[in-house]
C-alpha cells in the first residue's frame, strides 16, 4: 500500500468500514450470547477475516450467488442479509432466517441468493460449481462466489471440481480463506504445497494470492476475476491471505497457536484498523465521525440481540414441516 | 447497576465446570474483552472474557471449585463509582430465554453396574469415564502390537478433537500416531489399503457424520473385499468416532448411522453405552480380523462408570448384556439409548412395572438369542434408539421376534426412535426429534395394557 494512493472514493471507504465493522461486533455479540447460553451447539466466528467478504461483496451484482462453509456470519451480513434474522437463527427462534431449524451453520436466503451454510469441510465447493452451471445452462453473466478454507482445499472433491468448473468454463470465483489453520491444524502441517492459489494450474484456472486483510486489495483483485468469469472465459481462484482472532469455535482452546501470534496479527494488520487510518490519514472522516458510526452499528447490534432473545421459539409443529418441499 | 457474571457455557455438551483460576481480583476494573478467568470444560482449559466493563465488585467462586454449573453467578460487576455493597443486590444478567442446550439430553441415569457372571470373584473395579476407557484401550493394544497404529483429523497434536487421544502423540510418537489432512475419502482408503497390507490401523473419524465422505471406502472397499476375493484378503481395521446426536449442532452433525452400518454384511458394528463396554469392546474390535464400525457418543464421553481392573479386559463382539432384570417386559437398546432405557427402567418400578433391560452392544452380529430368552419370560418388547425411525434396529428386531418368538409376544413391539425428520437445530425442537424417557414409559404402559 505504502505510497501508492489507493484509488478508492471517500464513500466506497466509508462503506467499506461500516460493513466490516458490523461483522466484528455482530461475532462479538455472538460470542456472548453463547457464553450466556442462548446459542448453543457450534459456532463459528468470523472476527478477523471480515475484509475477504466485504472487498468481494464489493464487485457482486444482482443475480450474483455466494456459497460457504460453518463460518457463514459474515458473509450473510455481508450479502445484505438482515442481522436481525442471522441472530435470531443463531438463538434457534422463529425470527430467523431458517426458522430456528439451521442454526449458525445453516441459513439461507434465496433471496440474497446466500446458498448457505454447510457444515460439511469441502462440500460447498461442487455445489457452487452448480450455482454457475446453472448461471452457464441459462446463459445469464451472474458468477457464483465459492468460499472455503485452507483446509477445506485438502478434501478431493475441490480437485473434481476444478476439472469440471474449467473443462465446462463455469463463471465460478474460488476464494479460498487462508487463515492458516484448519481446527487445530497449522496449514503447514497439512499440505505438500501451501500456495493454494496455484493449486488450479494442472486445471489450467488462473490463481492469485491476495492480502485478505486488505480490502481494497481484495476488492481489485476480486474485480479482475469477477471480470474473467463475466466474460465466459471459466473459472479464477483468489487465495486470501488472513488471519481469524477467535478460536475455531466457541469451544475451542487454541492452544495451538501463542498469544503474541495472534496479538501480532491484530496490532500489525488488522484489516478494519488499516482502513480507519485511511479514513483519518486522507481526512475521510474525524474521530467524531467515525465515533458515530460506531455507535449506529453498536444499535444495530443490540437491536438484532434483542430481536433474537425477544422471537418466540418456533411453532412445535415446525419440527415437521420442511422435510419435502 | 451491578451485574452478575454467570458461568458460561463453552462448549455444546458442557453442563458444569472448574473455575481454574481468577486472572481479576475485587477491585480489577475490566473492559468487554479481557480475559478475567479461566475455565476448564469437560474437554479443554478455555479462558474466559468480560462481556461488560466495569469493576470487579466481588467474586463469588473461589478459584479452583469444580463442579460450577452453567449460569451460576461467579463474580458480580459493578458499574463505574458503584460502590461494592451494590454488589449483594445485583441481578443476575439476562438469564437464556430458553433451557441451556445440555438441559436436551435427559439427565444422568444414576447407573451401577449389574454383576457381570463372566468376572472372576473379586474383581476389583475402577470409575472412569468413557473418554479415558477408549483411550485405555487404544493406549493398550498399540503396546502390545506395533502393527496397531491411529490415524485421523487432530488425533495427534490437538490430542483429539473430543480429548479421546490426548496423550497418546507423547507416548507413541509421531509414527503411530497420525494427523491427517481434512481428506476422509482419501485417509479412509490409505487405512483400508495399510489392513490389507496386514498392519491394523484405527480411524478416528472426528464424528461419524464425515465419515459419509469415506462411505465408499468402508462399504465397497472394507467390507467386500474379503467375500470378492474369495478369502484371501481381510481387513482388519476398526473405525470409530462419535456417532448421532450431540447438543445443538443442528442435522448435518447429529446423524445416527447405527442402522445403516448394520445393514452391512462384511462388517461388524458396535455401539457401548457404559466405559467398561467401550474398553472392552474396543480392544475386541482392534484384535478382530474384520472391519469394525465402532459408534461412540459425544454426550457419553464425559460419563464415568466402573471399569473392571483386570489384566487386559475385553468384551466379546456380538453379545448382549442383560443391565437390570426384570419380568414384565423386555427393553431392548444399545448406545445412548440405555440411558432411556434405564431412566424408564427406574420410573417404570416406582409404579410397579418390572422391566428388563437388554443392552446389545453390538449390532452387528446381533446377539437376538439373549433378547428372545428375554421376551420368552417377559412376553413383551419396547425397543429404544436415537435414530432414524425407517429400517431401524427396532424393526429388525421386531421382525426377529415376529418370526422367533411370536407364539410368546402378549402385545405387538413397539419401537421407541428419533423422529422421521433432520436434526432441527432449535433447543425445543432437538428435543421433540429425539427419542424421550417418557416415551419410553409410554410405550412399555401400552405393551402391558397399563
Ligand atoms: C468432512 C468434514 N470433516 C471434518 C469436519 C470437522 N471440521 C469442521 S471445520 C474443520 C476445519 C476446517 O478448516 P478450514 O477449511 O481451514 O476452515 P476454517 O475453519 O479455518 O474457516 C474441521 C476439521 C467437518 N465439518 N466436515
Ligand atoms: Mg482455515
Amino acid at each position: 500500500m505504502a505510497g501508492k494512493k489507493p484509488n478508492v472514493s471517500k464513500e466506497e471507504l466509508l462503506e467499506y468500514y461500516r460493513e466490516m465493522l458490523l461483522i466484528r461486533r455482530f461475532e462479538e455479540k455472538a460470542g456472548q450470547l453463547y457464553g450466556m447460553g442462548l446459542i448453543g451447539g457450534f459456532c463459528h466466528l468470523y472476527i478477523g477475516q471480515e475484509a475477504v467478504v466485504v472487498g468481494l461483496e464489493a464487485n457482486a451484482k444482482e443475480g450474483d450467488e455466494r456459497i460457504t462453509s460453518y463460518r457463514d456470519h459474515g458473509h450473510m451480513l455481508a450479502c445484505g442479509m438482515d442481522p436481525k434474522g442471522v441472530m435470531a437463527e443463531l438463538t434457534g427462534r422463529e425470527g430467523g432466517y431458517s426458522r430456528g431449524k439451521g442454526g449458525s451453520m445453516h441459513m439461507f436466503s434465496k433471496e440474497k441468493e446466500f446458498y448457505g451454510g454447510n457444515g460439511i469441510v469441502g462440500a460447498q465447493v461442487p455445489i457452487g460449481a452448480g450455482l454457475a452451471f446453472a448461471n452457464k445452462y441459462r446463459g445469464n453473466d451472474n458468477v457464483s462466489f465459492t468460499y472455503f478454507g485452507d483446509g477445506a482445499a485438502n478434501q478431493g472433491q475441490v480437485y473434481e471440481t476444478f476439472n469440471m468448473a474449467a473443462l465446462w468454463k463455469l463463471p465460478v470465483v474460488f476464494v479460498i480463506e487462508n487463515n492458516h489453520y484448519a481446527m487445530g491444524t497449522a496449514q503447514e502441517r497439512s499440505t505438500s504445497t501451501p500456495a493454494i492459489y496455484t493449486r488450479g494450474e494442472a486445471f489450467e484456472i488462473p490463481g492469485e494470492a491476495v492480502d485478505g486483510m486488505d480490502v481494497l486489495a481484495v476488492r481489485d483483485a476480486g474485480a479482475k476475476a469477477v471480470a474473467h468469469c463475466r466474460a465466459g472465459k471459466g473459472p479464477y481462484i483468489l487465495e486470501m491471505n488472513t488471519y481469524r482472532y477467535r478460536g475455531h469455535s466457541m469451544s475451542d482452546p487454541a492452544k495451538y497457536r501463542t498469544r503474541e501470534e495472534v496479538q501480532k496479527v491484530k496490532e500489525e494488520h488488522d484489516a478494519i484498523d488499516h482502513v480507519r487510518e485511511m479514513l483519518l490519514t486522507g481526512k475521510h472522516a474525524s474521530e467524531d465521525d467515525l465515533k458515530a458510526i460506531d455507535k449506529e452499528i453498536k444499535a444495530i447490534v443490540s437491536e438484532a440481540a434483542q430481536f433474537a432473545t425477544d422471537s418466540p421459539e418456533p411453532d412445535v409443529s415446525e419440527l415437521w414441516t420442511d422435510v419435502y418441499a | 447497576m451491578a451485574i452478575q457474571i454467570l458461568m458460561p457455557a463453552l462448549s455444546p455438551t458442557m453442563e458444569e465446570g472448574t473455575l481454574a483460576k481468577w486472572l481479576v481480583k475485587e477491585g480489577d476494573t475490566v473492559s468487554s474483552g479481557d480475559i478475567i478467568a479461566e475455565i476448564e470444560t469437560d474437554k479443554a482449559t478455555m479462558e474466559f472474557e468480560a462481556a461488560d466493563e466495569g469493576v470487579i465488585g466481588k467474586l463469588l467462586v473461589a478459584e479452583g471449585t469444580e463442579g460450577v454449573k452453567v449460569n451460576d453467578p461467579i463474580a458480580v460487576l459493578l458499574e463505574d463509582g458503584e460502590d461494592a455493597s451494590a454488589a449483594d443486590s445485583a441481578p443476575a444478567a439476562p438469564a437464556p430465554a430458553t433451557e441451556t442446550p445440555e438441559a436436551v439430553a435427559a439427565a444422568p441415569v444414576a447407573v451401577t453396574v449389574p454383576d457381570d457372571p463372566e468376572l472372576p470373584e473379586g474383581t476389583t473395579f475402577k470409575s472412569m469415564t468413557v473418554r479415558e476407557a477408549l483411550r485405555e484401550a487404544m493406549s493398550e493394544e498399540m503396546r502390545a502390537s506395533d502393527d496397531v497404529f491411529l490415524m485421523g483429523e487432530e488425533v495427534a497434536q490437538y490430542q483429539g478433537a473430543y480429548k479421546i487421544s490426548q496423550g497418546m502423540l507423547d507416548e507413541f510418537g509421531e509414527r503411530r500416531v497420525i494427523d491427517t489432512p481434512i481428506t476422509e475419502h482419501g485417509f479412509t482408503g490409505l487405512a483400508v489399503g495399510a489392513a490389507f497390507a496386514g498392519l491394523r490401523p484405527v480411524v478416528e473419524f472426528m464424528t461419524f457424520n464425515f465419515a459419509l465422505q469415506a462411505i465408499d471406502h468402508i462399504i465397497n472397499s472394507a467390507a467386500k473385499t474379503l467375500y470378492m476375493s474369495g478369502g484371501q484378503m481381510n481387513c482388519p481395521i476398526v473405525f470409530r468416532g462419535a456417532n448421532g446426536a450431540a447438543a445443538r449442532v443442528a442435522a448435518q452433525h447429529s446423524h445416527d448411522f447405527a442402522a445403516m452400518y448394520a445393514q452391512v454384511p462384511g462388517l461388524k458394528v458396535v455401539m457401548p453405552y457404559s466405559a467398561a463396554d467401550a474398553k472392552g469392546l474396543l480392544k475386541s474390535a482392534i484384535r478382530d480380523p474384520n472391519p469394525v464400525v465402532f459408534l461412540e457418543n459425544e454426550i457419553l464421553y464425559g460419563r464415568s462408570f466402573d471399569v473392571p481392573e483386570i489384566e487386559d479386559f475385553t468384551v466379546p463382539i456380538g453379545k448382549a448384556k442383560i443391565w437390570r432384570e426384570g419380568s414384565d417386559v423386555t427393553i431392548v437398546s444399545f448406545g445412548i439409548g440405555m440411558q432411556y432405557a434405564l431412566e424408564a427402567a427406574d420410573r417404570l418400578a416406582g409404579e410397579g412395572i418390572s422391566a428388563e433391560v437388554v443392552d446389545l452392544r453390538s449390532l452387528r452380529p446381533m446377539d437376538t438369542e439373549t433378547v428372545i430368552r428375554s421376551v420368552q419370560k417377559t412376553n413383551r418388547c419396547v425397543t429404544v434408539e436415537e435414530g432414524f425411525p425407517v429400517g431401524s434396529i427396532g424393526n429388525h428386531i421386531s421382525a426377529v421376534l415376529m418370526e422367533q418368538a411370536f407364539d410368546y409376544l402378549d402385545a405387538p413391539v413397539i419401537n421407541c426412535t428419533g423422529k422421521d425428520v433432520p436434526m432441527p437445530y432449535a433447543a425445543n425442537l432437538e428435543k421433540l426429534a429425539l427419542v424421550t424417557t417418557d416415551e419410553v414409559i409410554a410405550a412399555v404402559k401400552s405393551v402391558t395394557y397399563r
